[in-house]
Order: structure tokens, then C-alpha cells, then sequence
């Protein structure tokens, strides 16, 4: 079932609040992964992981590094969806 | 025509694990020792990794002597002599000759031979294929004990400029002996490799290109981090869960988590991931020791042990994985 960019948005935050303890509401589209969450690399991984079986998308590994915002991350779940 | 029948007895019902031992390099290896070539901090070493120090050899800890170390302190602490090992496995990637197997070495210095010798390369998850053959050479009959020791010296790997893999990275070796047991002392293994991933923790060019002088460099080590972190954390993680099944048991009855000390955030990730209890004691030796590849699960096990941490006959899993990549993991009683 595809979700809308909304829905992604909503359940990143909720996995990104697992992950790292960050409230939900904190994380906001125009926010950097890195600079602005202050989250590293290693997080990102399972943040990535458990997004893919969340959204039952596929996130390359070597596609991560281009994720730096969290719209980036948004918009990519979301044409992963529709592929 | 009539053909005899070949034999081909069962011998013994089970193995366990008799005893275990740990050597550690002699040198305590700081983060701040070594942030300098890699532009780094020990704040973020211990963030990212949980190491606080690491242990390195001294020049006298050839491989050879830890090994042989190890290998008499796991002996005697199983109170069995050499004589008795009918093989000697040393899973290792840092014994630095093509041939004879260290393992043929430290064989006769135990004296154990003319039991077999023979050395495995399977990174991180050597030292649990090593278990995994000594428990079927044991229950086939093929030896009543054998001796298993992953041993390495990643110091003379490393890249001190390197900051995907060498400041994890340290030296020494623990050995077990495995023999007969009336009840199940190992549990059954689930293992297996993925050499489609054999570019994720790898050797940066091969002896050859060193000979003929296309790269004069040393060759060294480097891994794809987040790679190998997402594998080790996940994928890891459903290994684990079938060997407790195997097992018939379920997480909650492990009641001590030996993982491979690759890094604490995958350590804590995999435990998160397989759903093991919250009294479950966690193996930390990283901390202390960094990552001795294939000798991390039993110098951890041995920390636990020398610190009281765990009781004898514990129900422990053990998970290696790593370079290849290859991985295996089995629930055993700790002696």
C-alpha cells in the first residue's frame, strides 16, 4: 500500500524517535540528517533499515549518502514506493 | 559380487566445551595514541565504537606465542594433556606464511602431535566455525578433543591512517577445548557466507601486486562501515535467532550474548534486534580490547568468566561474522 509523503514523514519521525530518543516533531523536512539532528552514520543505517520494512522499500546502501536531508529521505521512500 | 560393509560408527552423542582461555597483547593502546593520523578524537572512537583502549602485541607476542599461550592456558583449564587432542584448529588471517599451518606449529609445541593440524580463514566468524567442526569431529568420532583457537595480530595489518577499520582493531588469541559430553554441550550450528559482499571488509591489493611492485604499499585492511554495520546489526540478527532455534530454545532463555566484538553499536543493536532478555549478560570485551577478529568471542568469554559474570553451564550465544563475508553462530553451556 503506498503512503503518502505525509504518512513517510510521520512514520520517519516515529523510527527516528526510536532510534535516537529525538522527539517526533523534530524531525522536519528541511532538516539535515547530520548537521541539524546530529545523527551519525551508524544511526542512519538502522534508521534506513528499519524504514525499508516499514515502507517495504528498498534503500540501497550506496544511495544513503545522497539522503542528507530529511526530505531527501521522504521523497526517496516515496518513488521507491511507486517503483 | 558381494562388497563388505564400510563402518561408519557414531561415537559419541555429544561435546561441550571443556574450557576456555584468553591471551591479550601485553600493550594498552589508548585512543589518544592513535587519533592523530586518522584526524579523529577519542570522544568519537568511544561514541562510534565503545572502545576506550585497545590491546596491541609486543614484539615478543609473535602469533605463534600467543597462540601457544592460549592453547597451554585452555589445556589446563580442561585439565586435558596434549596428548589427548586428536586435532588443532587455529581459525586466523594474520599468520603470516602460505604454509605450514600455524596450526601444525603449535600442534607439536603442545604436544599434540601427530594430531591433525590445520588452520581455518574465516575472519570473524572463525573462531565459531572452529567450534562448529570440532563438535562434528567430537560427536563423529574423528577425535575425543580438540583444540580451538582463534589467534590473531591485526597489528601487523593495520594503516594507522586508516579510519574505516584499523583503530577498531587489535591482538590475541583464546582458545577452547571441545570434547565428549553425556548431555548437549553445543548446540547446532547455522552458518554460511555471502561472497557477493567479499568488496564490503576487505585486503586493499594481494602479495603479488606487492611483489611485482605495482603497489609498493603494505597491504592493509579497509571496510565499508555502514555496510558492514546494517549486516552485522540486521541480518546478523535472523542468524542468531535460527541458532536459537536450532537450539529449541528462545531468546529469553540465552542467558549470555557472545557476539563478536566488531563494535559496541552493532553489539547493542543485535541484542535490541534478536530480542534477547534484559538480565542477559552482554559480552564488552571491545571496550577494553578492540576488535580481535577472529579471537574476540573467546577472550570475551573469558573476561566474563574471570569477572564472575557468568556461571558454569550458562546457556551462551556465540555469533561470528565478518570479511568474506562469512558468518556462523551456535548456542553452547560455557564450562
Amino acid at each position: 500500500m503506498a503512503h503518502s509523503e505525509q504518512e513517510i514523514l510521520a512514520g520517519l519521525a516515529e523510527i527516528v524517535n526510536e532510534e535516537t530518543g529525538l522527539p517526533a516533531d523534530s524531525v522536519q523536512l528541511e532538516k539535515s540528517f547530520t548537521d541539524d539532528l546530529d545523527i551519525d552514520s551508524l544511526s542512519m543505517m538502522t534508521i534506513v533499515t528499519l524504514a525499508e520494512e516499514k515502507f517495504e522499500v528498498r534503500i540501497p546502501d550506496e544511495e544513503v549518502a545522497n539522503l542528507a536531508t530529511v526530505q531527501d529521505a521522504v521523497s526517496f521512500i516515496h518513488g521507491a514506493q511507486q517503483a | 559380487m558381494s562388497r563388505p560393509a564400510l563402518r561408519s560408527p557414531q561415537r559419541h552423542a555429544h561435546s561441550r566445551i571443556l574450557g576456555i582461555s584468553g591471551v591479550r597483547g601485553d600493550r594498552v593502546v589508548p585512543n589518544d595514541d592513535i587519533v592523530g593520523p586518522i584526524d579523529s578524537s577519542d570522544e568519537w572512537i568511544r561514541q562510534r565504537t565503545g572502545i576506550v583502549e585497545r590491546r596491541r602485541a609486543t614484539e615478543e607476542q609473535t602469533i605463534a606465542a600467543m597462540t601457544e599461550e592460549a592453547a597451554r592456558k585452555a589445556l589446563e583449564v580442561a585439565d586435558i594433556d596434549g596428548s589427548q587432542l586428536g586435532a588443532v584448529i587455529v581459525a586466523t588471517v594474520t599468520h603470516m606464511e602460505q604454509t605450514p599451518a600455524l596450526a601444525t606449529i603449535i600442534a607439536d609445541r603442545i604436544g599434540a602431535t601427530p594430531a591433525a593440524a590445520y588452520d581455518i580463514s574465516a575472519a570473524c566468524a572463525g573462531y565459531c566455525y572452529g567450534i562448529a567442526q570440532a563438535d562434528a569431529l567430537v560427536r563423529a568420532g574423528t577425535a575425543d578433543y580438540v583444540l580451538v583457537v582463534g589467534a590473531e595480530r591485526m597489528s601487523d595489518f593495520i594503516d594507522p591512517t586508516d579510519r574505516t577499520i584499523s583503530f577498531l582493531l587489535g591482538d590475541g588469541a583464546g582458545a577452547a577445548v571441545v570434547g565428549p559430553s553425556d548431555t548437549p554441550g553445543i548446540g547446532p550450528t547455522v552458518w554460511g557466507s555471502d561472497g557477493g559482499q567479499a568488496d564490503t571488509i576487505y585486503q586493499t591489493h594481494s602479495w603479488l601486486t606487492f611483489r611485482d611492485g605495482t603497489d609498493t604499499s603494505w597491504p592493509t585492511l579497509r571496510q565499508k562501515g555502514p555496510t558492514v554495520f546494517k549486516w552485522a546489526s540486521f541480518e546478523m540478527a535472523k542468524v542468531a535467532k535460527a541458532a536459537i532455534e536450532a537450539a529449541g530454545l528462545q531468546p529469553e532463555d540465552i542467558e549470555v550474548f557472545l557476539p563478536h566484538q566488531a563494535n559496541m553499536r552493532i553489539i547493542d543493536q543485535l541484542a535490541k534486534q534478536i530480542g534477547l532478555s534484559e538480565s542477559v549478560v552482554v559480552a564488552r570485551d571491545i571496550a577494553e580490547t578492540g576488535n580481535t577478529s577472529a579471537a574476540s568471542i573467546p577472550l570475551a568469554a573469558e573476561r566474563l568468566q574471570r569477572e564472575g559474570a557468568v556461571e558454569s553451564g550458562a546457556l551462551a550465544l556465540q555469533i561470528g561474522f565478518g570479511a568474506g563475508l562469512a558468518y556462523a553462530a551456535q548456542v553452547v553451556a560455557l564450562p
